[in-house]
């Protein structure tokens, strides 16, 4: 092994994470290696730096409404849902009915009606052609999973 | 009596049975770390906060992509840093110059306006300036800074949780520090340590 092999070792010397054939093998290369042992003093005093750095641990407070914090989250998106179903549903529905009334209506013109027509269909199509796509790409999306 | 293992194990299958609060169970057990964590990686008080609780909320809406013999923990982990990364790229995507030769970001990339120099504890002048260093560390490296100094997290626990390999933690370790103390070195003038 070389320098560069013994700096990932280094790092576990200095942290205690080796076992102990490897401490013994860092140990005889550190007696033979200047380089590596000024290195290794260095982060030694990195090592010392940095464990003094704490974060400020937080109030109590956001413990106690972090959940709800995180609830609220499940529950907007509940309430968003079932609005725009509902909303959806409306407009179909509204839709739906005036445009029975203008074609039931004799004084609407018949190019108006046939025009009114053909935009239902077109929408229906791109409708099911929309979804189709959809439980299509949700049907692969589910077996994605199965790989690891 | 069940072990903690076992209680865990039956609130993510309530979870993923369409019942959302067995989820404050992982909750409770979870928050703390989970908000230390994006506290290390995006440095800020109020987005840890709202970052964390956003993981976790992700996490309980994809609660069913979650195998039934994987870990809850590395697979929350993967969810929440990619919540604090892509947070703190939206911040930075103007000014990362120089980022892929010297592995971390310039100063005037960061500043001090969202790693924020109050969420060290007692600081000093020395506390702030290693504070400040962490926060202009690649991602990569910031990581594994903030796994193995703030949540002092195990080799082992650190692979599992990266989804790596120890080898593969010695060597971002080492690396993280090394950046870590040419910043900090330069910040003294020059002087080595
Ligand atoms: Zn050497």
């Amino acid at each position: 092994m070389t320098c560069p092999d013994y700096k990932d070792l280094m790092m576990g010397y200095l942290d205690d994470e080796l076992d102990d054939a490897q401490k013994q093998s860092f140990e005889d290369h550190l007696a033979s290696c200047q380089d590596c042992s000024g290195e290794l003093e260095g982060f030694r005093e990195l090592k010392q730096i940095t464990d003094q750095v704490a974060l400020v641990e937080p109030e109590d407070k956001i413990w106690q409404d972090y959940w709800s914090g995180i609830y609220n989250r499940v529950e907007r998106r509940i309430g968003w849902i079932l609005f725009s179903a509902a909303a959806i549903l409306l407009l179909i529905y509204g839709g739906f009915r005036l445009i029975e009334a203008l074609i039931k209506d004799p004084t609407v013109d018949i190019i108006l009606k046939a025009g009114l027509l053909a935009i239902i269909a077109g929408l229906a199509v791109l409708f099911v052609s929309v979804l189709r796509e959809r439980i299509h790409f949700w049907k692969r999306d589910r077996y994605k999973d199965v790989r690891r | 009596m069940h072990s903690v293992c076992d209680q865990q194990t039956l609130a993510i299958q309530r979870c993923q049975r369409g019942r959302p609060e067995a989820f404050e169970w992982i909750v409770n057990r979870y928050m703390k770390q989970a908000y230390s964590i994006a506290l290390g990686l995006v440095g800020n008080r109020d987005d840890a906060l709202e970052l964390s609780q956003e993981a976790f909320y992700r996490a309980l809406r994809n609660i069913d992509k979650l195998k039934s013999h994987s870990k809850f923990f590395p697979w929350f982990y993967q969810i929440l840093k990619n919540l604090c990364f892509t947070h703190l790229r939206k911040r930075v995507s103007r000014s990362t110059g120089n980022l892929e030769e010297t592995g971390y970001l310039p100063a005037e990339a960061t500043g001090t306006a969202w790693f924020d120099p109050e969420a060290v504890a007692e600081a000093n002048e020395t506390k702030s300036k290693v504070w400040e260093a962490i926060g202009r560390l690649k991602e990569k490296h910031r990581e594994v800074i903030i796994l193995r100094h703030f949540q002092n997290m195990s080799y082992d626990e650190i692979a599992e949780n990266l989804f790596c390999s120890k080898g593969t933690v010695m060597s971002r370790l080492y690396h993280a520090r090394k950046k870590l103390k040419v910043m900090l070195d330069d910040q003294k003038g020059g002087r080595h340590i």
